[in-house]
């Protein structure tokens, strides 16, 4: 529930008038995540330990991180979701990881690049599109 | 290290796997026409923030006061199954968002490097950049209207491309021709690992 009063937007905030926060306003002023590094397609899913929890001490943003993840989502894809940049995004999630309440997948690195026949199905996707 | 783990819980969904492909080129290459065009979604954008502090440093905890720039960076996905996902991420075009790309390409499948052949030379830094790090790459030399056209042999000369590298014609607006530099581009990362993708 995001507490946000009708009618107390002001006309000249539209989206010309560009960020009225500072990106990292949000984040306390943190521009690294408390733990892990989050690939921008590291795929971020919610833990039970969400589930209908209360998340007291949580921001906004991060509980509509957990809603969003509800599904495994990449991180980058949570960014433009919450029109966040990724570096704010990465430290949001680093507070939810350290309570537990994601988990991280990180993808495969270029040393365990995929095998033949995921390369096989790509080509053939590509090609029915 | 082996820290990739794709937990097989009780509880679906599983996570897709995700590949990353680069999209790099000179500035107005055509780099967001073609994420736009192949993707599935809306055009995507987000921003990566880069602070005073944040470049060149990992030790960094606490607050920080630095000036922050933001750096727009256009994705898209292309869903081919469940379990598999196409991130496209265009590579911001200035010279001092390298470091950017060094986490772009982490992990990439591969990059498309778009050549406009009015400027040739812009998409040299990209295909040194792939070059030097052993990332496969594809150059596709975007058709603009009214461009001069060269013959390939002429752009690849000029470029001074290796002779393995693929090089084709595209049309980064067209999602067809768009979507066959991406084919050429996975074929090219499977012959370069010796296991050439049959056709069907």
């Amino acid at each position: 529930m995001r507490a946000e009063a009708p009618g107390a937007r002001h006309e000249w905030l539209d989206a010309a008038a560009g960020p009225v926060v500072r990106p990292y306003t949000l984040t306390g002023g943190r521009v690294r995540p408390p733990v892990g590094g989050f690939d921008l397609v590291a795929f971020v899913r919610a833990t039970t330990v969400a589930d209908g929890a209360g998340l007291p001490g949580l921001q906004p943003e991060h509980r509509r991180l957990v809603e969003l993840a509800r599904r495994p989502a990449a991180l980058a894809d949570l960014a433009a979701d919450l029109n966040l940049a990724v570096g704010v995004v990465r430290v949001l999630l680093g507070d939810l990881l350290a309570r537990g309440l994601v988990a991280v997948h990180q993808p495969p690195t270029a040393a365990h690049l995929p095998d033949d026949n995921i390369l096989k199905a790509v080509v053939n996707g590509l090609r029915a599109l | 290290m082996d820290s990739v783990r794709y937990d097989r819980e009780a509880a679906p969904p599983p996570v897709p796997l995700a590949l990353k492909i680069l999209i790099a080129g000179g500035f107005g290459a055509g780099k967001t026409t073609l994420v736009s065009s192949l993707s599935e979604v809306r055009p995507l954008q987000t921003e990566e923030v880069l602070t005073g502090a944040g470049v060149g440093t990992d030790d960094v905890s606490g607050v920080e006061g630095k000036a922050t720039t933001t750096v727009a960076m256009d994705f898209g996905r292309i869903t081919i199954n469940d379990d598999l996902q196409v991130y496209l991420f265009g590579t911001p075009g200035q010279d001092r968002f390298w470091f950017l790309w060094d986490e772009l390409a982490f992990g990439a499948l591969g990059a498309v490097v778009l050549a406009d052949t009015r400027r040739l030379a812009d998409c040299f830094p990209s295909i040194d950049y792939f070059e030097e790090r052993g990332i496969p790459f594809v150059v596709g030399v975007n058709c603009f209207d009214g461009s001069r056209r060269f013959s390939l042999e002429a752009v690849r000369d000029a470029l001074d491309l290796d002779p393995d590298v693929p090089l084709v014609l595209c049309d980064a607006r067209d999602r067809q021709s768009g979507k066959l530099v991406l084919i050429e581009l996975v074929e090219h990362v499977a012959r370069q690992r010796g296991e050439p993708v049959p056709v069907g």
